[in-house]
C-alpha cells in the first residue's frame, strides 16, 4: 500500500465509472492522509450504493445530465485532492473528517426533503379555516399565529435550504406583505413535483428551465384574468371587501369586516392617491392589553404610550403648539473631554448661579416660542421638571425615535436637536390632547389628535391578552398592506383557489404545445399549483381530491376562471358571489418568487457542513 | 430519506392531535389547580418562592396564584396572561375567567374526539359567547339615577367579592370601608389615590378608613410633633449635598484652607437653600429625598416639620389631597401653591409611629388602615381590599349590575341552550357544549361549599325555566334562594369581561395544531 496505489485506483475509477451520476458517500468521511488505508477490495464493497444511481442516470430521457455527473465525480477526487507535476498529493479541502458533505442527486433530494418539511408545517395554516401554530421563544414567550412569516421567523430553523423557505417567506411579506404562507406552500409542492422529475433522470437544470417557462405562462395568465376594479375615496366597499378576504384566516375573523374598513380608512387617509403611493410608515398600530377586540378604534392622530413628565399637570390641553426636542433639559454634556476645576468659593458660586440659569433658559426658550407642550426624547432634570411644572409648560420625556418622527410629521412640526435653535415656526400644532388611563392600574397613553397634518394615523387594538394583541397587529399589518398594493395597482384576481387552478389548467395546455424535456417540467408545475386549492379543501374540511376535480372540470366545462373552493360552506363555487378578492400583484409574486427559490435549491448539487464544535 | 435536522438542537415540534392535547392537558391542569379557590367556600393555597427567604403567600386570588407559578406549557401560559389582564382590567375574576376557559377546552377536547373539527367547535363558540352577552345585557339592572339605591348596589357587590376572601368574617365592615374610599374618588379610576397600609397587631376588625392621609414616616427629633393650619410644601429636590450638575466639575485645591472655604461655601448655599424653603411662610416642609443632617437642625430652628424620604407614590397622594405642587425650585415662593390641611399631628398605630395628616383640601383620598394577626394575613386582606376596590371603581363607571350565585351563568346557559335547538349543523354541538361549560362554573361553586352540587344545579335549572327567575345559590344555607332577597350582586363589566376573555383565550388554545418550542436560550455561565 503506497501512494501508487492510490493513483492507480483513481485511474481505474474514471475508466470503469465514467458516467456514474453518484459519487461514494463513504469517500469523504476517509482520511486523506496518511492515504494508503484505501484499498480497490474495500472500494467493490460499496458498488451497490453506485449501481442504485447508475440506472437513474443513464436510464434516463438521453439529456445531458449523464456527463455532468461524470465530471462532477472527477471533479470531486481532484477537489480532495490534487497532485503536483512530480505525482505528490497535495490536499484542497482539508479536515475531511471535520465536515459532512452531500453531492449529486442525494444533495438535491436531501434539499428537496428540507424544503418540503417546511412546506408542510405551514400548509395546514393556509385559507380561513387553517389553523395556528404555537410557538415557544427561547425565552419562554408564546406566541400564537398563522402567519407564515412570522411562523418561519420565530422557528429557529438550522438547516440551510430551510433556511431559504424562511427568506423567501420573508420577501414575500417585505414586498406585498399579504400571501406569506401560500407562497411557501407553493415552492414546497413545486419541489416535491420536481422530485419525482429527478427520479425519472430529467436533470435539475432542465426542470428549473421548465418551471421559468410555466411560471411566465401562469403570471401572464394570471393578467388575463385579472379585473380592473374600480374604487374611490367615497365608495371604498370593494377595498373593504379585499381586506376582509385577507383577515378572514386569521383569529380576528370575528370582527373581520370592522378591522378592515379600520384598515381602509387608515391607508386612505395616508394614500397619495395621485402618484398611488401609501407610505405605510405613517400609520402607527399600537396595542394595548384589554378591552375587547370591539374597542378597536382608529385615532387620527398619534398615540404614545407615556405620560406628562409632572403628575400634576393639565391632562389635556387644546390648541396645542407642540415643541419637539431631541435635546435633554440637563445641563449640557460637551462631547470632547474636559474638566472645570473649582478651586475658590467665587468659582463654585458662580458654578451654581450658571447652572440656575441653564434650566431657567431652556424652559423660558420654550416658553418665548410660545410652545404649550414640550415633548422630549430625553429625560428632564428633577429642577427643569418642576421649573416646567411651575411656567405652566406640560411636558413629556423619554418619547421614543420612531414616534417622535410620527408627531413631527402629523403635527407639521420640526424635530430641533438645539434649544437655541427654537423658533415658532417650528412647532407643531395639534388640536388637542389629552391623557387617558386604562384599567385599575397607573396606565397611561397620551393621545394627540386634530392635527395639522391630518396624514398619520394610528390603529389602536385592544384585546384580551398579550397573544391576542400581537397576532390582531400582525393580522392589520396584512389587511394594511393589501390595501396598499391595491392602490398602487387595482388589479385583483379571485381568491379562493380560483386563480391557482385557473392557471393550472392555462399550464397545462401549454405544456403539450411545448417540444422538449421542459415539457414534463411545466406539466409538474401545473400539478404543483393544484397544491393550493388542494391544501385549502383539505383545511376546510373538504374531500380534496374530490372537490378540485369537481372544480376545475367546471371551470373548463364553463370558462369561467373564478370557480374556487368553497371554504366557508356559503354554497356557491363562484368567487365573485363570495366577495373573495386577492390582489394581482401578491398572486404573481407569490408564483415568481416560489419558481426562484426552487430554481436556486434544484440548481445546489453540494452541499458542505462543517460539523458542530 | 429523513432530513437530520430541520430545527436547532433542543428545539421540539409537536403536530396535530399531539399538539392539541398537550395544550388542552396543560390548559385543564392549570383550571384545575384554581378550581378550588371558586366561589365563597373555595380554599386558599399556601405558595412558597424559591428564592432565598423561602417567603410564604397565603392566597385565594386567582391571578396571584398564577403570577408565581413557573409555567412551561405554553397553553397554560395563556391562561394565566388572561387571568393577569383580567386583573389589570377589572381586578376581578381571575379564578373565574381561567376556569371558565378551562372548562370550554375540556368540552372542546370531547367534541374533538367525537371527529368535530376545531373551527367548527369556535364557530359555535363564537356564537355562543354572542348570545351569552346578549343574555346579560338584557337582564342587567341599573340604579344609576337613584344614588342611594346605587350605593346600595355597590355595597352588596362588595360584599360579594369580599365574602370568597379571608375577609368575609368582617365584610360588612369591609365593604363600607371600601364603598367609602371609592366614593370619595369621584368616578376616578386612580386607585392610587387609596392608600392601604398594613400595621401588624390587634384584628381584622380594627381595620379602618381615615378620611385623612397617613404618612408612614416619622418626625425628625426636636421638631414640632403637632400642627394646626398647616401649610405643606411638597418637594423633590437634593437635602443632602447640592452636587454641581455641570457635566466634568470637580474640586481642586491646593491648600487645606481652600478645603475649609469650600466647605463653608457649600454649607451656605445649603442654608440659603433652606432659608428659600423656609420663605415659603410653610411650617411643613416634605421632601422625597433624603434630608441630611444639617439642613434638618435648620428647619427644626425656624420650626419647621420636616420629612424626608417619603417615597414617590406618598409625595404624588400627598399632593393630591393637600392641593400643593410638588416643587423643585424655590426661587418663586409667591407663585409656588402651597398644600393645606387643618392639623399634622404624630399618631401611634400598634406600635408605631406615624404621621397623620387631617382635615386635608381635596378629599378625594383617603388611606386604609388594616390590621391583623400576621404579615400573611395582612398580605391576603390587602389582595382581597384590592380586587374590591377594583371592582367598585369599574362599577362606578358602568354602573350595570346582576345578580351573583351563580345566577348570571345559568341566565346564559338558558339562552345558549335555546340557540342550540335553534342552530342547524353541527356547530350547535359546540354552542351546547358552551352552555355545558357556563354550567359548570356554579356547580364547582357548590362543589367548594360541599353541597350536593349535582342536586343543586338541577334545581337551579329548573327553577331558571321560569321567567324572571332570580334564582341562584345560596351556599349559606345549602339550597337555592332567591339573589334579590340575600343582596348578592356582582358587576356586569367584570362578568362580561370573564365571558370574553375566556372565549377568547378557549378560541386562541382550539386553534393550535402545531406547537414549536425553541431550545431555551443558553445561560452565560458567571462563575
Amino acid at each position: 500500500m503506497n501512494l501508487n496505489l492510490r493513483t492507480d485506483f483513481t485511474i481505474s475509477t474514471r475508466h470503469k465509472y465514467n458516467g456514474f451520476h453518484c459519487a461514494l458517500p463513504s469517500l469523504l468521511k476517509l482520511p486523506i492522509s496518511p492515504l494508503p488505508r484505501f484499498s480497490p477490495a474495500h472500494f467493490f464493497q460499496n458498488p451497490p450504493v453506485l449501481s442504485l444511481s447508475l440506472s437513474a442516470a443513464s436510464g434516463g430521457c438521453g439529456i445531458r445530465g449523464g456527463g455532468g455527473g461524470c465530471d462532477l465525480q472527477k471533479g470531486e477526487v481532484a477537489m480532495a485532492l490534487a497532485f503536483d507535476e512530480y505525482g505528490r498529493p497535495f490536499i484542497i479541502l482539508r479536515e475531511q473528517e471535520h465536515k459532512t458533505r452531500l453531492r449529486g442527486l442525494e444533495a438535491q433530494k436531501a434539499n428537496i426533503a428540507a424544503g418540503k418539511a417546511v412546506a408542510r408545517i405551514l400548509r395546514t395554516s393556509l385559507g380561513p379555516k387553517g389553523m395556528d401554530k404555537m410557538l415557544q421563544s427561547p425565552d419562554g414567550d408564546v406566541i400564537i399565529t398563522n402567519d407564515g412569516a412570522t411562523i418561519l421567523e420565530q422557528m429557529d430553523v438550522d438547516n440551510q435550504i430551510a433556511k431559504l423557505m424562511v427568506e423567501l417567506s420573508r420577501s414575500q411579506d417585505y414586498e406585498i406583505g399579504d400571501g406569506t404562507t401560500g407562497v411557501v406552500v407553493l415552492a414546497g409542492a413545486l419541489l416535491e413535483q420536481s422530485e419525482k422529475l429527478l427520479e425519472r433522470g430529467i436533470h435539475p437544470i432542465r426542470i428549473a428551465e421548465g418551471y421559468e417557462m410555466a411560471s411566465r405562462i401562469a403570471w401572464d395568465h394570471l393578467e388575463q384574468i385579472s379585473q380592473k376594479f374600480e374604487f374611490s375615496v367615497t365608495n371604498i366597499e370593494p377595498l373593504v371587501q379585499t381586506c376582509s378576504t385577507t383577515l378572514s384566516s386569521k383569529i380576528v375573523s370575528r370582527r373581520k369586516r370592522d378591522l378592515a374598513a379600520i384598515a381602509v380608512e387608515a391607508v386612505l387617509a395616508v394614500a397619495d392617491l395621485e402618484r398611488r403611493d401609501v407610505n405605510l410608515d405613517l400609520i402607527k398600530v399600537e396595542g394595548k392589553v384589554g378591552g375587547k377586540l370591539e374597542d378597536t378604534e382608529l385615532v387620527h392622530g398619534i398615540i404614545v404610550d407615556k405620560d406628562m413628565s409632572h403628575p400634576q399637570m393639565p391632562k389635556r390641553i387644546e390648541d396645542a403648539k407642540i415643541a419637539i426636542l431631541t435635546c435633554p433639559f440637563e445641563p449640557p454634556k460637551p462631547k470632547t473631554k474636559h474638566k472645570v476645576d473649582i478651586d475658590t468659593v467665587e468659582k463654585f458660586q458662580t458654578l451654581r448661579q450658571q447652572e440656575q440659569k441653564y434650566f431657567d433658559d431652556m424652559v423660558q426658550k420654550c416658553k418665548d416660542v410660545g410652545a404649550t407642550l414640550v415633548i422630549c426624547q430625553w429625560g428632564f432634570d428633577d429642577e427643569a421638571n418642576h421649573l416646567l411644572m411651575h411656567r405652566n409648560l406640560p411636558a413629556v420625556r423619554w418619547v421614543g425615535g420612531v414616534e417622535l418622527e410620527l408627531i413631527a410629521i402629523a403635527t407639521g412640526g420640526r424635530i430641533v436637536p438645539r434649544f437655541q435653535e427654537l423658533t415658532p415656526e417650528k412647532l407643531g400644532r395639534a388640536g388637542i390632547v389629552r391623557e387617558k388611563s386604562f384599567g385599575t392600574t397607573k396606565d397611561r397613553m397620551l393621545y394627540i389628535e386634530q392635527c395639522a397634518n391630518s396624514r398619520a394615523v394610528t390603529i389602536f387594538i385592544r384585546g384580551g391578552n398579550k397573544m391576542m394583541i400581537e397576532e390582531t397587529k400582525r393580522s392589520i399589518h396584512d389587511a394594511l398592506c393589501v390595501a396598499r398594493n391595491l392602490i398602487r395597482n387595482n388589479s385583483i384576481v379571485y381568491g379562493g383557489g380560483s386563480a391557482e387552478i385557473s392557471c393550472s389548467v392555462a399550464v397545462e395546455a401549454a405544456a403539450d404545445r411545448h417540444p422538449g424535456v421542459e415539457q414534463y417540467a411545466i406539466r409538474a408545475f401545473a400539478e404543483a399549483l393544484d397544491a393550493i386549492p388542494m391544501a385549502l379543501a383539505e383545511n376546510s374540511g373538504l374531500q380534496p381530491i374530490d372537490t378540485l376535480t369537481a372544480v376545475k372540470s367546471q371551470q373548463v366545462k364553463e370558462n369561467n376562471p373564478y370557480c374556487g373552493i368553497d371554504c366557508n360552506d356559503v354554497g356557491t363555487n363562484d368567487m365573485r358571489e363570495q366577495d373573495v378578492f386577492e390582489t394581482l400583484i401578491g398572486k404573481q409574486q407569490q408564483i415568481l418568487l416560489a419558481t426562484q427559490v426552487v430554481k436556486m435549491i434544484l440548481k445546489i448539487d453540494d452541499v458542505i457542513t462543517p460539523s458542530d464544535y | 430519506m429523513a432530513i437530520e435536522r430541520l430545527l436547532k438542537d433542543e428545539a421540539t415540534e409537536e403536530k396535530g392531535e399531539r399538539a392539541r392535547m398537550a395544550s388542552f392537558i396543560g390548559a385543564m391542569a392549570i383550571a384545575d389547580l384554581v378550581k378550588t379557590t371558586l366561589g365563597p367556600k373555595g380554599m386558599d393555597k399556601i405558595l412558597q418562592s424559591t428564592d432565598r427567604g423561602r417567603s410564604l403567600t397565603v392566597t385565594n386570588d386567582g391571578a396571584t396564584i398564577l403570577k408565581s407559578l413557573h409555567i412551561d406549557n405554553p397553553a397554560a401560559k395563556v391562561l394565566v396572561d388572561i387571568s393577569k389582564v383580567q386583573d389589570d382590567e377589572v381586578g376581578d375574576g381571575t379564578t373565574s375567567v381561567v376556569v371558565l376557559a378551562g372548562e370550554l377546552l375540556r368540552e372542546a377536547e370531547k367534541l374533538t374526539m367525537a371527529k368535530i373539527h376545531p373551527m367548527t367547535i369556535i364557530a359555535g363558540y363564537r356564537m355562543a359567547a354572542e348570545c351569552a352577552r346578549n343574555a346579560l345585557l338584557q337582564r342587567t339592572m341599573d340604579n344609576k339615577q337613584d344614588p342611594e339605591k346605587f350605593r346600595e348596589d355597590l355595597m352588596k357587590i362588595a360584599i360579594t367579592t369580599l365574602s370568597s376572601k379571608i375577609l368575609s368574617q368582617d365584610k360588612e365592615h369591609f365593604a363600607k370601608l371600601a364603598v367609602d374610599a371609592v366614593m370619595r374618588l369621584k368616578g376616578s379610576t386612580n386607585l392610587e389615590a387609596i392608600q392601604i397600609i398594613k400595621k401588624a397587631g390587634g384584628s381584622l376588625s380594627d381595620s379602618f378608613l381615615d378620611e385623612g392621609f397617613i404618612l408612614d414616616k416619622k418626625i425628625g427629633i426636636g421638631q414640632p410633633k403637632r400642627i394646626e393650619n398647616a401649610k405643606i410644601l411638597v418637594a423633590n429636590t437634593a437635602m443632602d449635598t447640592d452636587k454641581v450638575k455641570i457635566y466634568g466639575a470637580r474640586v481642586r485645591v491646593d491648600s487645606m484652607a481652600k478645603v475649609a472655604q469650600i466647605e463653608a461655601a457649600e454649607k451656605e448655599k445649603m442654608r440659603e437653600k433652606v432659608q428659600k424653603i423656609v420663605a415659603h411662610g410653610i411650617n411643613c416642609f416634605v421632601n422625597r429625598q433624603l434630608i441630611y443632617n444639617f439642613p434638618e437642625e435648620l428647619f427644626a430652628d425656624a420650626g419647621i416639620l420636616a420629612i424626608e424620604h417619603a417615597d414617590f407614590d406618598g409625595i404624588e397622594r400627598l399632593a393630591l389631597v393637600t392641593g400643593g405642587e410638588i416643587a423643585s425650585t424655590f426661587d418663586n415662593p409667591e407663585s409656588v401653591k402651597l398644600g393645606h390641611c387643618k392639623l399634622i399631628e404624630e399618631i401611634m398605630i400598634g406600635e408605631d409611629k406615624l404621621i397623620h395628616f387631617s382635615g386635608v383640601e381635596m378629599g378625594q383620598a383617603c388611606t386604609i388602615v388594616l390590621r391583623g394577626a400576621s404579615s400573611h394575613v395582612l398580605d391576603e386582606a390587602e389582595r382581597s381590599l384590592h380586587d374590591a376596590l377594583c371592582v367598585l371603581s369599574q362599577t362606578v363607571n358602568d354602573t350595570r349590575v346582576l345578580f351573583g350565585g351563580g345566577w348570571p351563568e345559568m341566565v346564559m346557559a338558558r339562552q345558549v341552550d335555546e340557540l342550540a335547538r335553534r342552530t342547524p349543523g353541527k356547530k350547535s354541538h359546540a354552542i351546547e357544549a358552551f352552555s355545558r361549560a357556563l354550567q359548570i362554573i356554579p356547580t364547582i361553586i357548590a362543589g367548594n361549599a360541599g353541597l350536593d352540587s349535582a342536586e343543586l344545579i338541577s334545581q337551579l335549572r329548573a327553577e331558571h325555566h321560569k321567567e324572571n327567575s332570580k334564582a341562584g345559590i345560596d351556599v349559606i344555607t345549602g339550597n337555592v334562594g332567591d339573589m334579590e332577597k340575600l343582596g348578592i350582586s356582582e358587576s356586569f363589566k367584570v362578568k362580561q369581561a370573564v365571558l370574553l376573555s375566556a372565549t377568547e383565550a378557549a378560541e386562541m388554545i382550539l386553534r393550535v395544531d402545531e406547537i414549536i418550542t425553541c431550545a431555551p436560550r443558553k445561560r452565560e455561565d458567571r462563575m
